[in-house]
């Protein structure tokens, strides 16, 4: 079974500890636009949620890209290959999860990619509010019931 | 070849879609798709990129493997069709010959259209809509050329960017009262008005171009205001139309795409249709209309075609939303952004800084949006809309600050 | 690498603003931050310049370190002259606010004049632009920063502000940056109001590189593995936030209560740490909500609380049924022991205005409690206070009050002055608690003896945070010393100072040195700048950056005269706990210190001091 990110958002301080270290990975500087996890402050509620792409099996994504420029590869993450995509921006408003974003400085879009397997987000989070595991996990699957709620396409009947 | 059990007509992303679901659906039957364009599928929405050299034509092709389609049993046909008969289930080729289907997908997309002016059929005048239509842009649309647009719809912001960076001098001529008026309110528009004429270029809304004529080795372009000016290219993007006149010998519903059922069908049985010909159900209205944008496409493909293999499926609507870069301004929009009686809106502008967002609701439901100047999860404002997301307290908040969209997205679903 | 190089220079009497390159030499003598804007403010302006006229200069400063993954890495802070104490000013934030100003590509903001009108700056990336802010003239730092990023449509702007006290010229007024984080001390924000310049909003895209990526993540990781290891860092901190001191000072008899009359509080738990943790009788929930992290910070100690929604203060007032940043250490002492109050609700009542209209609440519960000292005597009276009993334990009158100065209304306008001003208004000088014109934090150095010598040479005025020897003589960092002992106490109290000047220059929290020593943060400089930096070239610099600050002081008219203690501490033993019969040991402990620092009897650095500094 694949492993995927859980997001544990009770444990997240709200640090930025895997902003920083998924834009060291992705873009070898330290900023927080050129992450791909995103950390959302609730200063009313008093919490931090990570956010982040689930892989999620739809692929919108990968299925709006018109120069096949998004595929899967061997941990089931749905990487950007940066010499096919042209930057065109339709997956962004195709995800509805809004995970997949356009990077004006590279002119491509960007999301997450597992780090090859090895995610920098999960070693930097001091609380272990990011770990990598293989089940199929609380948040993980309240998005994906959620994405199939947005679901305009294939709504199977047996 | 004479016969497929699957027979597709058109080459684009709906198309695509549709040959790989229905091979990956029905592992035996035989699968065609017909192209008029002697080309690998190829993907409009890539020409643009094409025309200032940041890809190569390969570049441009939906699937990049040169094996891709023999690998799946797919075959590609270079065809013209010219008629339907649902009869015998055999389509007319231009070419003389026929091909009989056993289910039917049409998938031709749409063609532009170019108004009936004097001297849009002159050399040096073009749409930008194929391969090489983009391939004759570039060579006339080189640096110090000048360059009359016609229409600054969808496909015209598209291409603008493209011709700029050409080096070229560009004057957009809209016959509507701002830009993009199909996806873009008064506000939006204007903003996307003032941030080209920053960049140079000129742009003349509710102005009309009445004709080209050659003179002096240029194209003479003479406006409703009576100005004209001598010019090296003009391009016509005043707006597309579906392709379907191989279907108007058959008693086809048709208006202003090919009308289909939730299962893709369209009036006659075992044909199908998907992409930008196809006039689906929307989304948002429960009315039919056209979307002409990739992931309606490639929805509408994989519908139609686990149906046409056997396997019941219903589609609940396209949503309408665009997103475009107009000379590196980027302007999305979402369903019904023009709102609806009785509904809510919620704003906020920054006209400076090029940043605005427009929301509308309906009840506490988000059901439209616009943006300018936006591009962080902004695909969440289509899945609030898609999929009702009732947002309690946060409708409130957001009618406060509409950027806080993703933190309602979150606090609405996950936490 | 590290440093962007660049500063912007904003005139606000001009209305322009410009780029400057860094002077690079000084980043090495000085590094950044405190250090560095020090060394900008005095090659700049005449120490002897009144702080509110349009010659005093206010910088805004990132460290080098700012902006990186090393952990609590998004300090910045602002340098001035102080209004609140005529001395070198410099108050330190976290949140967010330093790393955008960083990846902005900014090192530091120098601004200087005085705009006709009220403006904020707005700062995106390379464009530097000042707006006319009248739309906010008077409003809280917390609607000034909603008002800025909803009118800018940008959530991700972060804001740094000034409340109506800091442009009605409440002396101790602070710069609220990310809602609740604040540069604090001094009257820095006093000093922005003067300048008409309400706020700094920024939104930094640039990112921020540092000299070798690899060998910085190896120190960054093994920087935050000790912050990790060490209990304080790791637990109790998180845990409790400052607040885990509340108890262990009042055990230590180092709990000033009541303005200083008292050095323990009887009601100490009711506004601990531990007290946050439990259920209300109301509702059942806790006061505290969370913790959270400043940017880039593994230790986490902000309080994130509610006030109890039946409470007297909000009840009427959904507005303050939020959460937001609860009671540090500090102001749970101000608002609490120092007033004899020991309602918890109340308390983070007055914190979150103290957040809100940004003022500091160490100097406004200070002044409070020397105000009701004031009433308790009948030196002011009700006439005076407008009908408010001030008297110690009020928890009705620390919540009226705080109101009133936060917004300048009624006996609040005469609270804004700060202890120092008031006291003297009502010649009782005595009475006001501080040094240098500022209040004291909360230990008192009867009962600890090595802060009080803190205090009394603080080139900021009376503070905690310009040599931390609690941590020594209370925790036992980095070794354990006896709190009631004066010997080696200048010897501790040195080290912290240039130590923390050090902390205080590289762009990290002074929180992290629970754990780390300059040794732990040496490799995290050495492999984000340029040129080799050992923990003993840091050490120097601090010693250095005390220095400056000292001869900074000396020229705006400040003397060895001034490093003293108000009489109470000096002369007025303690009555219980384990300091019971002591008064500080300052006249033993304070020519040893000079002597250390190589200054004269008189407190003046000798010529081979300063030589030996290059200043």
């Amino acid at each position: 079974m694949q492993k995927s990110l859980h997001i544990s958002a009770d444990d997240c301080t709200g640090c930025y500890q895997c902003v920083l270290a998924c834009s060291d990975a992705h873009g070898h500087d330290f900023n927080p636009v050129k992450s791909v996890i995103q950390v959302f402050r609730f200063e009313d509620e008093g919490r931090d949620v990570p956010y982040t792409c689930t892989q999620c099996d739809e692929a919108w994504c990968q299925k709006s890209c018109p120069t096949d420029a998004i595929s899967v590869d061997a941990n089931g993450a749905k990487v950007v290959s940066e010499a096919l995509c042209v930057g065109c921006k339709v997956c962004t408003i195709a995800c509805p999860f809004g995970t997949i974003n356009y990077n004006a400085d590279s002119g491509k879009v960007i999301k997450c990619d597992l780090c090859g397997g090895d995610p920098a987000c999960v070693k930097a989070c001091p609380t272990s509010a990011i770990t990598f595991v293989h089940s199929d996990t609380a948040q993980f699957n309240k998005m994906r019931d959620w994405a199939g709620k947005t679901d305009a396409g294939s709504q199977q009947s047996t | 070849m004479k016969q497929a059990d699957y027979v597709i007509i058109g080459a684009g992303p709906a198309a695509v879609a549709a040959a790989e679901t229905l091979r990956s659906t029905d592992k035996s039957g035989s699968i065609a798709i017909i192209s008029r364009e002697n080309i690998s599928p190829y993907s409009r929405m890539a020409l643009p990129y094409f025309l200032t050299g940041q890809i190569s034509q390969k570049g441009t092709y939906l699937r990049k493997s040169s094996d891709h389609y023999k690998q799946r049993d797919i075959t590609l046909y270079h065809a013209t069709v010219t008629s339907i008969d649902p009869q015998n289930k055999h389509l007319e080729l231009a070419s003389g010959g026929r091909i009989t289907y056993g289910k039917l997908l049409i998938a031709t997309g749409a063609s532009p259209v170019k108004p009936p002016l004097p001297g849009l059929d002159l050399p040096g005048v073009h749409n930008c809509w194929t391969l090489d239509d983009a391939k004759a842009m570039a060579q006339r649309a080189g640096p110090g050329a000048n360059i009359v647009l016609m229409g600054a719809g969808f496909i015209g912001c598209i291409i603008l960017e493209a011709l700029m960076s050409r080096g070229a001098t560009l004057t957009v001529v809209e016959a509507g009262n701002r830009m993009v008026p199909r996806m873009m309110n008064d506000v939006a528009g204007n903003m996307l008005k003032s941030w080209c004429e920053q960049k140079g270029m000129t742009i003349l809304t509710s102005t009309r171009v009445v004709s080209v004529a050659q003179a002096k080795g240029k194209l003479e372009v003479t406006l409703d205001n009576g100005a004209s000016d001598l010019v090296d290219l003009v391009v016509v993007a005043t707006g597309v139309a579906a392709s379907v006149d191989f279907a108007c010998g058959t008693d086809m519903e048709i208006e202003d795409g090919i009308k289909i059922d939730e299962h893709m069908q369209t009036s006659i049985n075992d044909i199908y249709a998907a992409g930008d010909c196809a006039q689906g159900r929307d989304f948002s209205t429960g009315f039919w209309s056209v979307h002409a944008i990739q992931p309606t496409a490639t929805e509408h493909g994989h519908i139609a075609a686990l149906n046409m293999a056997g396997q019941e499926a219903a589609y609940k609507g396209s949503l309408n939303m665009n997103v475009l870069d107009t000379a590196g301004l980027i302007s999305s929009s979402f369903g019904q952004w023009q709102g609806v009686e009785g509904g809510q809106s919620a704003q906020n502008l920054d006209a400076e800084r090029y940043r605005y967002t427009h929301l509308s609701f309906e009840g506490d439901r988000l059901i439209g949006a616009l943006t300018i100047g936006q591009t962080d999860n902004i695909g969440i404002l289509r899945g609030l809309i898609q999929s009702r997301t009732k947002l309690g307290v946060w409708k409130d908040r957001l009618l406060k600050n509409p950027n806080r969209i993703a933190q309602s997205y979150i606090a609405s679903t996950l936490m | 690498m590290a440093w962007t190089g660049k500063i912007l220079r904003v005139d606000l009497t001009a209305g322009t603003c410009t780029l400057e390159p860094l002077n690079m030499q000084w980043a090495g003598d000085y590094l950044g931050q405190r250090g560095l804007a020090t060394k900008y403010l005095m090659s700049e302006i005449d120490p002897k310049v009144d702080p509110l006229s349009p010659d005093n200069k206010m910088i805004m400063a990132t460290g080098p370190l700012t902006g990186t993954s090393a952990s609590t890495g998004g300090r910045y802070s602002v340098i001035t002259k102080g209004e609140l104490t005529g001395a070198i000013a410099c108050s330190n934030s976290g949140g967010f606010f330093g790393n955008e100003m960083k990846n902005a590509g900014w090192d530091m903001i120098i601004f200087e004049g005085k705009s006709d009108k009220l403006v904020y700056l707005l700062i995106e990336n390379d464009q530097a632009t000042l707006m006319d802010a009248a739309e906010y003239k008077g409003a809280s730092c917390w609607d000034t920063e909603e008002g800025i990023k909803s009118k800018h449509g940008d959530q991700f702007i972060r804001v740094a502000s000034i409340g109506g006290a800091g442009e009605n010229g409440v002396k101790y007024a602070c710069i609220i940056n990310d809602m609740d984080r604040a540069a604090g001390r001094s009257g820095v924000g006093t000093v922005m109001g003067s300048k008409n310049l309400k706020a700094v909003a920024i939104r930094g895209t640039l990112g921020v590189k540092v000299k070798d990526r690899e060998k910085f993540a190896v120190a960054v990781a093994a920087g935050k593995k000790v912050l990790a290891d060490n209990p304080v860092t790791g637990q109790g901190l998180p845990t409790y936030g400052t607040q885990v001191l509340m108890n262990v000072i009042n055990e230590s008899g180092a709990l000033p209560t009541r303005n200083h009359k008292d050095i323990q509080f009887e009601d100490a738990h009711d506004i601990s740490g531990e007290a946050m943790h439990e259920p209300r009788k109301s509702d059942g929930k806790p006061n505290l909500v969370s913790n959270a992290a400043c940017f880039a910070c593994t230790i986490a100690c902000q309080r994130v609380s509610t006030i109890d929604r039946t409470h007297y203060t909000v009840k009427d007032r959904p507005e303050y049924h939020k959460a937001s940043g609860g009671l540090e250490y500090e102001a749970a002492w101000s608002l609490g022991a120092a007033c004899g109050v020991n309602d918890l609700d109340a308390l983070t009542f007055a914190n979150f205005l103290c957040n809100e209209h940004g003022i500091d609440p160490i100097t406004f519960g200070a002044t409070l409690a020397a105000a009701m000292e004031l009433y308790e005597m009948g030196v002011i009276n009700d006439e005076t206070t407008g009908g408010v009993k001030l008297t110690f334990g009020s928890a009705e009158a620390l919540t009226t009050l705080v109101e009133q100065t936060c917004k300048s209304e009624g006996f609040g306008v005469e609270l804004g002055l700060g202890s120092k001003r008031l006291c003297e208004k009502y010649g009782k000088p005595e009475l006001s608690m501080g040094v240098k014109g500022q209040e004291f934090p909360a230990y008192d150095g009867r009962g600890i003896q090595g802060i009080g010598l803190a205090y009394a040479t603080s080139n900021r005025g009376a503070c905690h945070l310009r040599g931390y020897t609690i941590a020594s003589e209370i925790l036992g960092i980095p070794v354990k010393t006896d709190p009631l002992e004066t010997e080696g106490k200048a010897g501790l109290v040195k080290a912290f100072q240039d130590a923390t000047a050090a902390f205080d220059s590289a762009g990290i929290c002074i929180f992290s040195s629970f754990a780390w020593t300059l040794d732990d943060v040496a490799p995290q400089i050495d492999a984000a700048c340029e040129g080799d930096w050992s923990a003993d070239r840091l050490l120097e610099l601090g010693e250095r950056i005390w220095n400056m600050e000292r001869q900074f002081n000396l020229q705006a008219g400040f003397t060895g005269a001034d490093d003293t203690l108000p009489a109470r501490l000096l002369k007025d033993a303690a009555t219980t706990g384990p300091a019971k019969g002591k008064v500080s040991g300052l006249e033993t402990m304070l020519p040893e210190y000079y002597e250390l620092r190589g200054w004269s009897q008189d407190g003046v650095p000798t010529a081979e001091t300063l030589s030996r500094f290059g200043l």
